[in-house]
């Protein structure tokens, strides 16, 4: 006889809602989302939840899973056997209805990000040991678990001051590479607001790809910033990288 | 069957696994706070550091001395660590998290008075004053080679050679001000993070590039040498108190 797990679903749009506790039989290496289907085909079909490959590849169905922003489909119930599993949308983002929140916000932020530059034509010869930096921010789902757990963006709402961890991880990943002639650190000091981030390092804990993304986008970043910005010794002897490029009008540079 | 029942605050509950989230900022206020006040009773109280041939990090080098002023001497060096640790990334999330609560832990929500406030980050000061991180680190490195001959010193007796507990208290203290000096964030960027490209010279890894992977390595552990560190700081420095105040007697090993 199988064991039973409880789990606590938020049901509502932006209109309000509440938790709804659901009962669902625990079966060998059920993750939360197999949980969420079962409710969805056994009590309540008209439970909205995002979601796509059920494999951590597509990062559609990030929520809350007892206050910690995680993935449904990479979460496994058996980590919390005896406990009552609560299950919300992500915070940060208006919510649209039950566990699927609007994270459109993200698209419009990332079309302020100025496409790749190539300083030479395709195909590009790099060695492996230039991209090895760059290719751990190419691991980036676009869960925006990040996003959600980045305080600036959720505790307080500076949407319009600061692009969040995901995109600091987008402009370092061109920023970072060794063909690309685009100076983004105007944008960082500016728009981008990374002077906001104060390098707590929430969005690194929560990833799911385990990209270090303080460590290695951000700081690293951040000393651009200082480099460029606030060195004394080396505004003497400073050589500009190229022009500063201007995102494109329309067309996001990533996908959307 | 499904049961509807009273919609939770955002408070997040405990993870499956691991500490709760205030495990962490209540070691930081412990720890770091504690330390503060240690060095603030040490820096003002006492005016040596001192014991035959050991000197205590919190009073070397002698700048107090090179100028001949005998009060308030450590208060001449202390800045210098001061602001490296106050500078460094690692120490700012441990401050924001354990003393500003900017956040306390992750997707906990900030106690409303802060939320009320208006978050600026490190725009204002004196926290932006953090993107000069690196002019902290060249005088820290400045501070850690009179920590070094400090720690040969601390190996010479009267009769020459010799090994005491504090000689090794010593050289493990100036083991881990290495291992947290040489690991840090500004440091990998200034070795070759600043670098887009290592192989556009020759095709070839560039030197910078092999330091720049070797101290990303380092850095890896930044926190733990952060922490190791500062305890090794405390310890050296109230194991001479001791010796000074003929509370402790060291015992010479070889």
């Amino acid at each position: 006889m199988s064991e039973d797990i409880v789990l606590s679903i938020y049901r509502g749009d932006k209109s309000g809602g509440e938790e709804v506790r659901y009962t669902v039989p625990l079966t060998p290496g059920m993750v939360v989302l197999d949980a969420v289907h079962y409710v969805q085909a056994h009590e309540a079909q008209d439970l909205a939840v995002r979601w796509n490959c059920k494999a951590a590849h597509c990062g559609s169905c990030g929520a809350e899973i007892n206050g910690r922003p995680k993935l449904l489909c990479k979460t496994r119930l058996d980590d919390y056997q005896g406990q009552v599993v609560h299950i919300q949308p992500m915070q940060t983002f208006p919510i649209i209805k039950d566990l699927v929140s609007d994270v459109s916000w993200n698209y419009e932020t990332a079309k302020k990000i100025p496409a790749f530059q190539l300083s030479q034509s395709a195909p590009l010869q790099m060695q492996q040991f230039d991209v090895d930096r760059v290719q751990e921010f190419h691991h980036c789902i676009e869960c925006f678990l990040c996003q959600d757990t980045c305080h600036v963006l959720r505790d307080h709402d500076a949407k319009d001051q600061y692009f969040g961890p995901r995109f600091m991880v987008k402009i370092a990943e061109f920023e970072m590479h060794p063909r690309e002639t685009g100076d983004r650190v105007p944008l960082l000091a500016k728009q981008a607001g990374l002077d906001m981030c104060n390098v707590t390092k929430c969005c690194t804990e929560v990833c799911p790809q385990h990209i270090r993304i303080t460590d290695n986008a951000i700081i690293p970043l951040k000393e651009r910033v200082a480099d460029q910005y606030w060195d004394p010794l080396r505004a003497l002897f400073r050589r500009k990288k190229t022009t500063t490029p201007t995102a494109p009008d329309s067309a996001p540079t990533i996908r959307g | 069957m499904a049961q509807s029942m009273k919609a939770p605050t955002q408070q997040p509950k405990q993870a499956a696994k691991g500490m709760p989230y205030w495990v962490e900022p209540l070691f930081t206020i412990v720890a770091l706070g504690g330390f503060v006040v240690y060095a603030i009773w040490e820096t003002l109280w006492h005016n040596t550091g001192t014991y035959h041939n050991y000197v205590s990090p919190f009073f070397s080098p002698d700048v107090a001395g090179w100028f001949g002023f005998h009060v308030l001497t450590a208060l001449y060096v202390v800045w210098v660590p001061f602001l490296f640790r106050f500078s460094c990334y690692y120490y700012r999330k441990e401050y924001f998290r354990g003393f500003f609560f900017h956040p306390a832990g992750c997707a906990v929500a900030e106690p409303g008075s802060r939320k009320l406030k208006a978050y600026k980050g490190e725009r204002r000061f004196p926290f932006n004053l953090n993107n000069l991180h690196r002019y902290a680190w060249y005088l820290a490195v400045i501070v850690l080679i009179f920590l070094w001959k400090d720690t040969v010193q601390g190996f010479i007796f009267k009769n020459g050679f010799g090994v005491g507990l504090g000689s090794i208290l010593l050289l493990i203290n100036a083991v881990l001000l290495t291992a947290y000096t040489f690991s840090c964030h500004a440091f990998r960027n200034m070795i070759g993070g600043r670098k887009d490209c290592f192989s556009c010279v020759n095709g070839k890894p560039s030197t910078g590039y092999k330091w720049w992977k070797r101290v990303s390595g380092w850095n890896q552990f930044h926190g733990n040498w952060a922490w190791a560190s500062l305890f090794s700081v405390w310890a050296v420095d109230l194991y001479i108190r001791l010796l000074s105040l003929g509370i402790l007697h060291d015992p010479r090993i070889f």
